[in-house]
C-alpha cells in the first residue's frame, strides 16, 4: 500500500529531515511511527499526502509512483488519503456537520448522500448529537474526533494521523486509539505518528522508529 | 489503490459528471452570495462604488442619446427660412416657390402662405382671439428652403442670393446652431467611451482588491480545502462568483441610479418642451445599453476577481 525506496527530504535551511528511508506497508496494516521531536515523523506523513515532494527517492502509494503524478492530479490523490492533524485543522466558522462534509462536497457528492455519510462518520466517532455545534464549542478530544470523522468520511483506503493525541490526556488518548483500531478491523490502512510510547507498547502493532531522519527500528509488532 | 479508489469514488456519487458540475457551480454561486450578504455594510459599499462608477458613463450616454433624438426631430426644420414682404400675396409667393424649386442647388422649397400662417398662429395656445380684432392679416408668407448643401459658407452665400430677390424681406438660418450642437454631441459621445473605459478600469481594481482581501482572510479555509482534496477550480470558484455577484449588483445599481436621474429630469424637460408646443419623453437605457451596462459590469467583476485569484491563489503551494 505504501512503499518508500531510498527517500530523502532535504530542507535548504535545515538540512536533511529524512535520510535514506525505505519501507513497505501492506494494505490493511496499522503502523505506529515514533521518534523524538524533530525526527521527521511529520515530514514522512506529509510526503505521503503529497503536501511535499521528496528530494530524492521513490514513493509509491497503492502501486502508483507519486513522482509521476502531475500537479492537477494531486487533489485526487489526497481524496484517497485521509489526513488527521494534531491541531485538527477544522474550519472554525462552520458546524461540525459541514466540517465533516467538506471532503464529500469537494468530490461533488449529492446532498442526500452527504447527509447519510456524514452522520455515519459522526456516529462512528460518537459525535452524532453535536453535528450543529461549531468546533470552538467542543473539547479538544471532541475536536480531534471531528477531524477523524472528516478523514474517514469518504472511506479512503489509507489514513495517516500526525500525533492525533498530542494534546489529550491518557484516557482520551486511549479512546482515540481504540477508534483507530476499529478502522483497522474494517481493512483501512493506518499510519499513526505518536510519541505516546506507553500506549504503543500496549498494542500489538508494528512500530517504526525514526531518529534524526533515519529509520532506526522496525519492530514487527508482537 | 488507484483502481479500488476509483471504484469507491464512483460508488460514492451516482450522479453524472454534468450534474455534479452544475450542482457544484450552483452551490458555489449561492455560497458566494451568502458570504456577501453576511457582511452587508462592506458589500453595500463596494456595490455602491461600482454602481456610481458605471452610472456616470451610462447617464452621459442616455443624455446624449436623448439630445440626439431631439436634434433628429429638428432635422425637419428648414436650413433657411425666407420671409417675404408683407405685400406679397399667396399666389405670387406660390409662383416664386415654383421658380425656386427649379434651382439645382435646392432640395425642396415649402411654402407657408399668409392664410396658413394665420391659421397656425391662431391654433397656438394663448393667441386665440388676438387676431380677430385685426382686419388685415399681419403675417407675411414664408418659404422654407431646404438646400442640398448645408455647409455654413454655402448657406451664407445662398441666403445672400435669396435676399436679392425683390419679394424677399429677411432670411433666418436655423441650421447653423444645429450643426454646432451636433459637433458637441459627437464630442460627448466620444467622452462616453473614454469615461466608460476609465471608470471600468476603476471597477476592475475595486473588485480585484476586494477579492484579494477576501482571499487573504480565508487563507486557512483554502488550505484546509486543499488538504481534503479540493481542486484548484473548486477553490477558485466561490471567489470568481463573488466577483460576478459584485458586478451584477453594481450594474443593476447603476441602472437604478440612471433611472432615478431620468425620472428627476423628466418633469423639467416636459415643461420646457411644452413651452415650444412640443412634448418630449426622455428615453431611458434601451435594452441593448442595459445589457451592455449590466453584462459589462458582470464581466468586469469576473475579470477583477480572476486577476486577484490568479495572483494570490497560484503558487501558494509549492507541490
Ligand atoms: N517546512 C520546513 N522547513 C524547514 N525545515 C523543516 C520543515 N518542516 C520540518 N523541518 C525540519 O525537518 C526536521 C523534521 O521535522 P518533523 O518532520 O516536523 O519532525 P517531527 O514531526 O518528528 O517532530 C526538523 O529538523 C524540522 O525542523
Ligand atoms: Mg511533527
Amino acid at each position: 500500500m505504501v512503499e518508500f525506496e531510498r527517500v530523502f527530504k532535504r530542507y535548504p535551511e535545515r538540512g536533511e529531515a529524512l535520510s535514506d528511508i525505505s519501507l513497505r506497508i501492506a494494505p490493511g496494516e496499522l503502523v505506529f511511527l515514533t521518534g523524538h521531536s524533530g525526527a521527521g515523523k511529520s515530514t514522512l506523513l506529509r510526503l505521503i499526502g503529497l503536501l511535499e515532494r521528496p528530494s530524492r527517492g521513490q514513493i509509491r502509494i497503492g502501486g502508483r509512483d507519486l513522482a509521476s503524478l502531475k500537479r492537477g492530479r494531486i487533489p485526487y490523490h489526497r481524496r484517497e488519503v485521509g489526513m488527521i492533524f494534531q491541531d485538527h485543522r477544522l474550519l472554525p466558522d462552520r458546524s461540525v456537520f459541514d466540517n465533516v462534509a467538506l471532503p464529500l462536497e469537494v468530490m461533488g457528492v449529492g446532498h442526500k448522500e452527504i447527509g447519510r455519510r456524514v452522520r455515519a462518520a459522526l456516529d462512528q466517532v460518537g459525535l452524532l448529537a453535536r453535528e450543529r455545534a461549531t468546533p470552538v464549542a467542543l473539547s479538544g478530544g471532541e475536536q480531534q474526533r471531528v477531524g477523524i470523522a472528516r478523514a474517514v468520511v469518504a472511506r479512503p483506503p489509507l489514513v495517516v494521523a500526525d500525533e492525533p493525541t498530542g494534546n489529550l490526556d491518557p484516557d482520551l488518548s486511549r479512546e482515540i486509539f481504540e477508534l483507530f483500531e476499529r478502522f483497522h478491523y474494517v481493512g483501512v490502512t493506518l499510519i499513526i505518528a505518536t510519541h505516546d510510547l506507553g500506549l504503543v507498547a500496549k498494542m500489538p502493532y508494528r512500530t517504526l522508529t525514526l531518529s534524526e531522519g533515519r529509520l532506526v527500528n522496525d519492530s514487527g509488532g508482537w | 489503490m488507484a483502481r479500488s479508489g476509483a471504484r469507491r469514488q464512483r460508488s460514492l456519487h451516482q450522479r453524472t459528471r454534468p450534474a455534479i458540475w452544475l450542482a457544484q457551480h450552483l452551490a458555489s454561486a449561492r455560497d458566494a452570495l451568502c458570504r456577501l450578504l453576511r457582511t452587508p455594510l462592506p458589500t453595500a459599499m463596494t456595490i455602491a462604488v461600482i454602481g456610481i462608477s458605471l452610472a456616470l458613463p451610462a447617464a452621459l450616454y442616455v443624455l446624449t442619446g436623448n439630445l440626439r433624438l431631439m436634434v433628429s426631430n429638428w432635422d425637419e426644420t428648414a436650413a433657411i427660412s425666407l420671409f417675404l414682404r408683407q405685400e406679397v400675396d399667396d399666389a405670387t409667393a406660390a409662383t416664386l416657390a415654383e421658380r425656386l424649386r427649379e434651382r439645382p442647388e435646392l432640395e425642396a422649397v415649402r411654402l407657408i402662405g399668409r392664410e396658413q400662417a394665420l391659421r397656425e398662429f391662431r391654433e397656438l395656445g394663448g393667441f386665440e382671439g388676438a387676431f380677430d380684432q385685426l382686419e388685415d392679416n399681419p403675417l407675411p408668407a414664408l418659404l422654407a428652403i431646404y438646400p442640398r448643401n448645408t455647409q455654413p459658407e454655402d448657406l451664407e452665400r445662398l441666403s445672400a442670393a435669396l435676399l436679392e430677390l425683390p419679394e424677399a424681406d429677411f432670411a433666418r438660418m436655423d441650421s447653423l446652431w444645429l450643426q454646432r450642437l451636433r459637433a458637441i454631441l459627437a464630442l460627448s459621445q466620444r467622452a462616453v467611451f473614454i469615461f466608460a473605459a476609465l471608470l471600468g478600469l476603476g471597477v476592475l481594481l475595486i473588485v480585484g482588491n476586494t477579492i484579494r482581501l477576501e482571499i487573504l482572510n480565508r487563507r486557512i479555509d483554502i488550505e484546509i480545502m486543499e488538504l481534503v482534496g479540493a481542486t484548484a477550480a473548486f477553490v477558485r470558484r466561490p471567489f470568481l462568483y463573488a466577483g460576478a455577484w459584485y458586478g451584477l449588483l453594481g450594474g443593476l445599481g447603476a441602472w437604478l441610479l440612471v433611472t432615478l436621474l431620468l425620472s428627476l429630469l423628466q418633469g423639467p424637460v416636459s415643461r420646457l418642451a411644452e413651452l415650444y408646443g412640443a412634448s418630449f419623453r426622455l428615453a431611458g437605457l434601451d435594452a441593448l445599453a442595459l445589457l451592455l451596462v449590466v453584462g459589462g459590469s458582470v464581466l468586469l467583476g469576473l475579470t477583477g476577481s480572476w486577476i486577484a485569484v490568479e495572483r494570490h491563489l497560484r503558487g501558494a503551494h509549492p507541490v
